[in-house]
């Protein structure tokens, strides 16, 4: 009695909150499902299953417009996520190890890119590229990506940088006398959990954008959420759906196969 | 090394992305800023001659025959859409996400990582590949609608896809993940054996909650509901696919100005508004972020 009454009063446990938090994850979860098992309708109708097959599937792999659409996305999310990367390892580096004036404003400007609306920044780089004269293509889409990757390929590695013994790389230093070295041999190693998962942050958001690589691709390099929106124009068709479902995996996978290595590094 | 001016080493180090982000992304958003007092020109593009027309037209509407001004409120509702429907997701997402948050903060550490798992993996799913699923989900003739006839609740399908209900969900839906792992972090921070004087001054657990929890929150809310208002006001996906020509919010007619009807210094104008409403919001929270810092320690 005493147990319960314990159990009653304590805080932890608030009525209704664990469906609240199950409710959240039907929320949450109920969209996709329903979405992906539609794929696999083996009739047309995206509102009555008809039965299980994967023709919806193999009409997204023989379409050429997925396909290149596809490849698009994939060279922009690689090139985009590994330059910001580079570019995000170099600037933690400086905002977590060293000492100098003005890091405030470094900050603000690495996260700038978080603070701005889509499709503010969206407008803006057509506006800056069509100002300039530079014509519209891969290339533009690739600029733009690398800009928004920044910050996210930034956080993970400052924190894991923060959460690091300086001391280390200080005793490396004096043992190695050269910084590069010290930095090659020990920083880098001990790093690269917050590096991949920095990487792997870009590359999915890269992947995610619609609106800036709506804005700012020029013909024959639409990336494929521009090439689903523009299938839309026609409804939501199974095929729509099996693209779709095939994204949702794709990240799906990327997201395990990052919590997976954050937490064999915590242990 | 020394420990102090290490100003050199760090310019080199950062001058890439400091440099990449300013070009690319803080100077265009200064000639946005300039384009929006520009004419524009009739493909798109703009004619450099200084001109309000731009925020006047935000106001006013231009009489096509006598050139007479009139105050209209077409791109002002626009706007307060925008903002309510934001308001409306950010509610929606405090109301799920609360008591999410607090039911995962309180699980044994193992079952916590499920839970978190389980509420972040929907976020890095494509937000376009979601929201055509909450419309799949919304749709007349989609599994709520057929299931509410099929038990005979209702004899038509209910609207509840191309309008701002729609919308509003919408938004909520895209953006939970980011309400519920702030608040998440707030309440993980929380020390529970504190609560054991709560109990004794509040009686009982509501109460206690209401008293002692909420303000521990607090900070939590704040990161959350900016998180959630923020992408929310200028949202494009949610509006375009699941709202109706009724329904469109400022991200969707920024993006008109620029592909179909096409008056770049009006989207220019309507994009420098966004970012100042946002820069606000921004400056307001870190404000009150800042004075809640000052009150605690």
């Amino acid at each position: 009695m005493a147990l319960l009454d314990r159990r009653d009063k304590d805080i932890r446990n608030l009525p209704g909150f664990g469906t609240m938090a199950v409710v959240a994850v039907v929320f949450l979860y109920a969209p996709i499902a329903f979405l992906t098992l539609y794929s696999f309708n083996s009739g047309r109708s995206i509102s009555q299953l008809d039965g299980f097959s994967l023709r919806w599937y193999k009409a997204v792999f023989a379409n050429e417009g997925i396909q290149t659409a596809a490849l698009n996305s994939l060279t922009v999310a690689v090139i985009a996520s590994s330059v910001a990367t580079v570019l995000a390892t170099a600037a933690a580096m400086a905002t977590v190890r060293l000492r100098f004036r003005g890091k405030e404003v470094a900050y603000g400007i690495i996260n700038f890119p978080l603070m701005v609306p889509e499709i503010v920044t969206a407008i803006a780089t057509l506006i800056f590229f069509a100002t300039i004269g530079f014509r519209l293509g891969l290339m533009t889409v690739i600029v733009a990506h690398i800009v928004f990757c920044i910050p996210f390929a930034y956080l993970p590695i400052r924190a894991r940088l923060a959460s690091m013994d300086a001391g280390l790389e200080q005793a490396a230093r004096d043992l190695f006398a050269r910084p590069m070295m010290a930095f090659r041999r020990i920083t880098l190693p001990i790093l690269m959990p917050g590096i991949i998962s920095g990487w792997l942050l870009a590359f999915i958001i890269s992947l995610d954008d619609f609106i800036i690589s709506a804005m700012v691709a020029g013909p024959g390099a639409t990336t494929l959420p521009v090439h689903i929106y523009s299938m839309l124009r026609l409804g939501i068709t199974p095929e729509v759906n099996a693209v779709s479902s095939l994204m949702i995996a794709a990240s799906s996978i990327l997201v395990l196969i990052s919590a997976v290595l954050s937490r064999k590094t915590k242990t | 090394m020394k420990v102090h001016g290490h100003t050199r080493l760090a310019a080199l180090l950062l001058s890439p992305a400091l440099a990449i982000i300013a070009v690319f992304m803080i100077v265009p958003i200064g000639i946005t800023t300039l384009y929006s007092f520009l004419e524009p020109a009739r493909y798109g593009g703009v004619i450099w001659e200084f001109s309000t027309d731009a925020y006047v037209r935000l106001l006013f509407e231009r009489d096509i025959f006598d050139d007479t001004l009139s105050f209209s409120t077409d791109y002002i509702r626009i706007f307060v859409r925008s903002l309510v429907q934001a308001g409306v997701a950010t509610l929606l997402c405090l109301l799920i996400g609360i008591p999410t948050a607090w039911f995962i903060a309180t699980r044994p550490d193992r079952q916590k990582t499920l839970w978190l798992m389980l509420v972040t993996v929907p976020y890095w799913v494509n937000l376009l590949v979601r929201t055509i699923a909450m419309l799949l989900i919304l749709r007349d003739e989609g599994p709520i609608n057929d299931s509410l006839q099929a038990i005979g609740l209702t004899s038509g399908p209910l609207p509840l896809s191309y309008n701002n209900f729609a919308v509003g969900l919408g938004l909520a839906y895209s953006f939970l993940p980011f309400m519920i792992l702030p608040l998440y972090a707030a309440i993980e921070r929380f020390d529970f054996s504190l609560l054991e004087a709560a109990y004794d001054l509040h009686a009982n657990r509501w109460k206690a909650f209401v008293g002692v929890v909420l303000p521990i929150l607090r900070p939590g809310v704040v990161a959350g509901s900016l998180l959630v208002f923020i992408p929310g006001i200028g949202a494009f996906l949610a509006p375009d696919i699941l709202g109706g020509g009724k329904t469109i919010m400022i991200g969707n007619l920024i993006g008109q100005q620029f592909q179909g009807s096409r008056n770049w210094p009006f989207g220019a104008a309507l994009s420098t508004v966004l970012m100042t409403l946002t820069l606000i919001a921004l400056m307001w929270s870190a404000r009150r972020a800042a004075k809640a810092g000052t009150e605690v320690v």
